[in-house]
């Protein structure tokens, strides 16, 4: 792909960078060093004009927004928590999909007298899950094992991302309801969009092919 | 949670004072633009800082609730709003206080306030600074508006921003085509705004909606772009009537604008919909490089007046003037305060009108006061000195 600006993507490590990967050479950009070993945040790639910057997968939307990105790739969850109305996103990249679901022990009875505790990364998804349904519930945010909480008492269900569900099954929970379909989405700084118009509209029509 | 004593001199998240360097450079770039404004026939007009709520929300306030701050009036037990943005003001100062039959230019300056910083702007106290032209229903007042637009962007040192032109009338004409009622056309148009087509696909989708429109409504998302105009000839070649107009009205502004501005860089985007529920024609906002919010929004909204017991066309734009200055350049260059002339303190008449007579030409004199320092920060080059009976201007020669 031919360029006539300077292009800046941001990428999460794991599973949304690897994935993204072959979409990418489906353009002509390939990183010139592997994220796991190297230990840059800025990667150059065969691209002279493209450059990836590796932050966390809940920063993607915050660096284009603010512009220190032009594009990114986020999933969708993170997208729902951020609000995602400061940015563009055009592109479903259709990959690590997953589900963002409730879980909880099996069978267990609903709580009396008090209101349903949910432990969750995901606060404003699962208030607004809560809310449409009508359901008063107290939401406790953490960051991480979401699993222990309902083993420890700490919360009665978590709203968290299932993949396979070998991860709730281990520590014997089960799926309850579905909340979204996940997946990830091209972002696109808006500012960018405008004014880098025809390259990041090439880029995204190579994406697109290669998503198809 | 109580502030403890010692963070006293904490400010509220998204209130900011205005320090002496950069304050300098705000007041005068307030003049150059108000002075500007005033050239072109608009005349300024002080809204008041709290209003009743009712007419802070009505017309285009309607998405204002959330961003307004609200207290009780004790006298009347009403809900008053401090202003969030000052437009439904100036236009009840058109439509009930003016009521000319003259297209009537109104410009106007002031602080509003939000609940929320908007996006990562992260201020909640902008300085706006706008204009605005009533009673004036064709292009031409959407011209005028425009370059002002532009004039003022260059005023504010901004070289290098991007046009961003769109008009509500193509949507609204097909979500009225498409049938889609008040919920869907919200839902579609929230999608619309983020260009999220799987979204969009999936809502029209929902909404049964098939066909010539649903292929146009889906093309919307991406008819952006400096071709957008010349695309829309065949993308929306099925459009009702209302369509087409909106799209023949924006291509006609294009065209005027290239005439006066043939330098712009102008981004068409047909989905644009900035303040969709009270704009009625064309929007605009200009960008700046790497920053994704808009600098400056404005566009047509011809019932805002109604509200306040008349409808007259308008048109105008608003910016905050303390965005301007962080993405200006050599503001600080042009609007350095000349150096000051110091003085000793004195009970001499002579030196009193000798004082008096530099101030009124105009330069700026410190009187050292006693037994104090003088003052460094005021970038003193000169000083009055007493030299066989007369104060004069001389140099200080620094050591």
């Amino acid at each position: 792909m031919n360029l006539n600006v300077p292009l800046t993507i941001a990428l999460s490590k794991g599973r949304i960078f690897e994935q993204t990967l072959p979409l990418l050479a489906h353009a002509g950009i390939a990183p010139l060093d592997d994220p796991e070993t190297s230990r840059k945040l800025i990667l150059e790639t065969t691209n002279q004009l493209v450059r990836f910057v590796i932050i966390r997968a809940s920063d993607v939307p915050t660096y284009v927004e603010y512009g220190a990105a032009d594009l990114g790739v986020a999933g969708k969850d993170v997208l729902l928590e951020h609000g995602g109305d400061g940015l563009y996103e055009p592109l479903d990249l259709g990959i690590a999909r997953c589900r963002l679901m409730v879980a909880g022990r099996p069978n267990s009875p609903e709580p009396e007298n008090r209101r349903l505790r949910i432990a969750t990364k995901y606060v404003h998804s699962a208030e607004r899950y809560f809310a449409a349904k009508g359901q008063q519930v107290e939401i406790i945010k953490l960051y991480g094992s979401m699993e222990l909480a309902p083993l420890v008492g700490l919360a009665d269900v978590i709203v968290d991302l299932v993949e396979s569900g070998s991860t709730l099954k281990a520590n014997g929970l089960v799926p309850l309801e579905h909340i979204a379909d996940i997946s990830s989405r091209l972002v696109v700084n808006k500012a960018s969009w405008k004014m880098k118009h025809e390259a990041v509209t090439a880029l995204l029509a190579l994406l697109r092919e290669a998503v198809n | 949670m109580t502030a403890r004593n010692e963070e006293r001199w904490l400010l509220p998240a998204g209130i900011e004072e205005v320090l002496p360097a950069e304050a300098q450079i705000v007041e005068a770039l307030r003049r150059e633009l108000l002075d500007l404004y005033a050239s072109w026939g608009y005349e300024l007009v002080f809204p008041p800082f709290i209003d009743y709520l009712e007419s802070l929300l009505t017309g285009t306030g309607q998405d204002l609730d959330l961003q307004t701050f609200k207290l009780t009036d004790h006298q009347t037990g009403r809900l008053l709003g401090i202003r969030a943005d000052m437009t439904p003001q100036v236009a009840r100062i058109d439509a009930h206080h003016l009521r000319r039959e003259t297209p009537t230019r109104l410009c106007y300056l002031g602080t509003v306030l939000h609940t929320r910083a908007n996006g990562f702007a992260s201020t909640r106290s902008p300085l706006q600074i706008g204009a605005e032209i009533y009673g004036h229903g064709g292009i031409e007042s959407d011209i005028e508006i425009l370059r002002l637009i532009v004039l003022t962007l260059r005023t504010a040192g901004i070289a290098d921003s991007y046009l961003d032109l769109g008009h509500v009338g193509i949507y609204r004409g097909l979500a009225r085509q498409a049938n889609l009622n008040a919920t869907q056309e919200h839902a579609l148009f929230d999608a619309l705004q983020r260009k999220a087509i799987p979204e969009i696909e999936a809502l029209i989708n929902d909404f049964g909606v098939t066909g010539a429109v649903a292929d146009m409504l889906l093309a919307l998302a991406e008819l952006n772009g400096a071709e957008a105009l010349t695309q829309a000839a065949t993308v929306l070649k099925a459009a009702a009537a209302p369509v087409q107009a909106a799209v023949n009205e924006l291509r006609r502004l294009a065209d005027e604008l290239n005439r006066w501005h043939p330098e712009l860089s102008v981004h068409y985007d047909l989905a644009e919909l900035r303040g969709y529920h009270y704009k009625t024609g064309a929007v605009f906002a200009a960008f700046v490089p790497g920053w994704g919010l808009e600098v400056v929004r404005g566009g047509r909204y011809d019932d805002i007046g109604r509200v306040f017991g008349r409808a007259r066309p308008a048109v105008g734009f608003s910016t905050d003037l303390k965005s301007l200055l962080q993405h200006g350049r050599g503001l600080a260059a042009r609007y350095q305060p000349q150096p000051s002339i110091t003085a000793p303190w004195s009970t001499d008449p002579a030196l009193h009108s000798a004082i008096a007579e530099l101030r009124a030409s105009g330069r700026r004199v410190i009187q050292t006061l006693p037994g104090a320092l003088p003052n460094d920060a005021a970038g003193e080059t000169q000083q009055l000195v007493l030299r066989e009976g007369r104060w004069e201007v001389q140099a200080i020669s620094k050591p």
